[in-house]
């Protein structure tokens, strides 16, 4: 163990990194310091779920235990990077034994934390109380399976959500499109784009493609369409290669970068997807493909980092439909992908059993009505809960009804990231000007070498 | 009885015992040495070579920042060092490496700092402390302010320099990026050159300048046969130092994240992303030690014309 610490700490000088990482103090006297960190930050990226633990979940949490007679002091380490910047700041406070004791991850990186030992089962680092929190017969089995890892339970999940096609109202109106749009397959969302493209829109489609965008590629782009072609990136235990469906999905592609109807630099650029947040709230863009996340952190007219006044009048919604109806995986007519985030203990926090009742605490029905006041609103994994605040919530309820009972959800094993990143580089290619087949090839050729060989893909 | 003294052996020059004495004194002053250096030693061994050789050793391993392979890493000889051989972005990587050393450090650095300090040699006055204090202002920002400054400056959209040059859309950083950051490395790397030529070109005698402008020699002809030769030593370290810094740069990754689709993936980069971003430890260590070896045969190279004529 202390190797591996010394190996991580070396790794990262030698690579011009240091792990910075959190630590749970052991404080003076009696008190407990716990810290509590997510990909959060005042002023920046989910400023509204930085600005609730720091202002209500903190506060609360210390008089709660103060009652108790315990003295807590709850300190949030906030974070407003990317994803994939979190993530590997995430894993090097972990593997050198540091990090906040309460912390948000991403639930596809579940599998590979578990399987490196950054996160425990919650029995083994809490110990019994975590199996009998009251919570868990309020969350659906689906959305515990988020939380599950090879059978046993390694955090809370946050919640769930799902992905649709958004637009803009004012330019389909100018476009002559309807208000209600709802396409029933590819082809109409293409007509849509040409008729915004003949009204002067600037970018009529933009579906996230690249690397540069990470895995939002994946979640709002490719792994959609490929559902929408009937496919799956890993099916019965074997990973999808070079399939018809996957052309098909890389076709599209091609059809919307290719032909005029997107905007291939906006892929490429180190910071494209934020600019394409942008460029959609000043309608610059017609048709944008993104989860329930753009509504409530992006365009929300509230803390949006990208804020729309008319957000409510102005931002339509619609479900992704399959490439032609019934064609969509288990013969859907539309499709959707979901993923959701966990929050869970830190194997190396000084006091889990408190790093448990406060993450707990953020979970429970009191927490979850606080957050999501205010327009904050977002699909909690707690049906008591849901049915209170979704209430009112047209877009959250649209998801809620409309899209979970139809979408899909990432293969939960340690190598599907690699998987992800090869997907984005097929898109990649293809919005280069690779053609859909070759870049398919391509794509099968180094799945080859991440699930170890042709035996585990089927074309 | 009284036994006969003989003289201390100390005393006598020719007595077996005076090496003796000699290598006690030598091998006394040996030890105090080898206490006083110690120190520095250890911190040698601390921080740079047993760091250095652990590197290899993960290079050696398929070790992971996440899943099984990060809780146990298994050896696997030479596969890192192939994989990267094999690897065309590696060599994607490599190429562009040299093109960013040879275009920012050695021509853009070298010639516009030297050039610069070439014309403000004889200069005094206001002129010289405001070029001298622009360009050194480059220099001292921290790169990740200036990075951004530049990213801003280049942005396709509202970007400064399309705005100024009334080209609005034009990508600078997509369509040009290698171009972007080896123009953007110059920029903020001459003032470390400018400010070495400056003081090197005080070391040229006037009397030499005076005789060959006599003799009627042209600039140039100064330049080669009397400049050149006397500052040879400053340009080579010069030259050593900031191809090896360039070499390492990683604001490259700051201005275009080593896109589109690796057009920039200079080494430092490409280290970054697959050891970091994509976790693959072990195989960025593989990489991080073919860079230190690029790094040593460069700077013997360099220390070898160096010496060379000396």
């Amino acid at each position: 163990m202390a190797m591996r610490k010394i190996a991580v700490v070396l790794a990262a000088t030698g690579l011009g990194l240091a792990a910075c990482g959190q630590s749970s103090g052991g404080g003076n006297g009696d008190t407990i310091e716990l810290t509590i960190t997510q990909n959060a930050i005042a002023g920046g990226k989910n400023a509204a779920a930085a600005g609730f633990v720091a202002n209500w979940v903190i506060p609360k949490f210390e008089a709660a235990q103060k009652a108790k007679g315990k003295d807590v002091k709850v300190k949030f380490v906030p974070s407003g990077v990317d994803d994939e910047q979190y993530k590997t700041k995430l894993s090097l406070d972990l593997k050198s034994g540091k990090g906040a004791d309460v912390i948000d991850i991403d639930g596809i990186w579940a599998g590979e934390f578990a399987q490196a030992g950054y996160i425990k089962p919650l029995a083994d680092v809490v110990g019994p109380e975590a199996e009998s929190w009251d919570g868990w017969s309020q969350i659906p089995e689906s959305v515990q399976g988020l939380a599950t890892y090879e059978g046993k339970k390694y955090a809370l999940p946050i919640g769930t959500d799902g992905r649709v096609l958004y637009f803009n109202k004012t330019l389909f109106g100018k476009a002559g499109l309807p208000a209600d749009w709802q396409p029933k397959s590819w082809q109409e969302i293409i007509d849509a784009g040409t008729k915004l493209k003949s009204s002067g829109v600037p970018v009529p489609i933009q579906i996230n493609a690249g690397t540069a965008m990470g895995e939002a590629t994946s979640m709002q782009g490719v792994l959609p369409l490929l559902a929408g072609a009937g496919g799956q990136v890993q099916q019965d235990g074997k990973w999808t290669g070079a399939s018809q469906a996957l052309k098909d999905a890389l076709g599209l592609y091609q059809k919307i970068y290719g032909g005029g109807l997107g905007d291939p630099k906006l892929q490429q650029e180190a910071k494209g997807r934020d600019k394409s947040f942008q460029q959609f709230a000043e309608g610059k863009i017609g048709i944008l493909m993104e989860g329930d996340y753009f509504w409530r952190g992006v365009v929300n007219p509230k803390d949006g980092v990208a804020p729309m006044d008319d957000r409510d009048q102005n931002v339509g919604y619609a479900l992704i439909p399959a490439i032609e109806p019934g064609k969509g995986i288990r013969g859907q007519d539309f499709v959707s992908m979901s993923g959701g985030a966990l929050r869970t203990v830190n194997p190396n926090s000084k006091h889990p059993k408190e790093a448990f009742e406060l993450l707990a605490f953020t979970l429970s029905p009191e927490a979850l009505k606080e957050e999501t006041k205010d327009g904050n609103v977002r699909i909690t994994p707690r049906t008591d809960v849901n049915k209170e605040i979704l209430a009112g919530q047209p877009l959250l309820t649209f998801i809620s009804e409309k899209v979970l009972p139809l979408t899909a959800y990432r293969p939960p094993v340690a190598v599907y990231p690699q998987v992800s990143v090869a997907l984005q580089e097929a898109t990649a290619a293809v919005v280069g000007g690779t053609a859909p087949d070759q870049a398919a090839a391509d794509y099968q050729k180094k799945l080859e070498g991440i699930v170890g060989g042709a035996g585990n893909i089927a074309s | 009885m009284a036994q006969a003294i003989s003289p201390p052996e100390v005393l006598d020059d020719k007595a077996p015992g005076r090496d003796r004495y000699s290598s006690d004194a030598a091998g006394l002053g040996r030890l105090r040495a080898g206490v006083f250096v110690a120190p520095a030693l250890l911190l040698i061994a601390a921080f740079l070579v047993f760091p250095a050789l652990w590197v290899l050793y993960l290079g050696l391993t398929n070790y992971r920042l996440t899943g099984a392979a990060a809780a146990e890493p298994r050896f696997v000889g030479l596969d890192n060092f192939l994989d990267a051989i094999a690897n065309p972005t590696f060599w994607n990587s490599t190429w562009l490496t040299v093109q960013f050393v040879l275009g920012s450090a050695v021509i853009g650095q070298v010639v516009l700092g030297f050039t610069i300090a070439w014309l403000l040699r004889d200069r005094r006055g206001p002129l010289k402390r405001l070029v001298e204090g622009l360009v050194i202002l480059a220099w001292i920002l921290p790169s990740a302010v200036v990075s951004f400054l530049w990213v801003a400056l280049l942005d396709r959209d509202g970007g400064t320099l399309n705005a100024l040059l009334g080209i609005p859309g034009f990508p600078w950083l997509l369509d040009h990026p290698m171009l972007s950051i080896i123009i953007f490395n110059t920029w903020r790397g001459t003032a470390f050159s400018m400010m070495l030529y400056g003081a090197a070109l005080g070391n040229v005698p006037p009397s030499h300048l005076e005789s060959a402008r006599l003799a009627g020699a042209s600039g140039w002809q100064q330049l080669r046969d009397v400049v050149f030769p006397h500052i040879r030593g400053h340009i080579l370290t010069n030259l050593l130092l900031i191809s090896l810094w360039t070499f390492n740069d990683f604001s490259p990754f700051l201005l275009t994240a080593g896109g589109p689709d690796g057009r920039s993936e200079v080494l430092a980069v490409h280290v970054y992303k697959v050891a970091l971003q994509s976790g693959e430890l072990g195989y960025g260590a593989a990489v991080s030690t073919i860079i230190l070896l690029i790094n040593l045969v460069v700077a013997v190279f360099y220390l070898r014309l160096l010496r060379s004529k000396k």
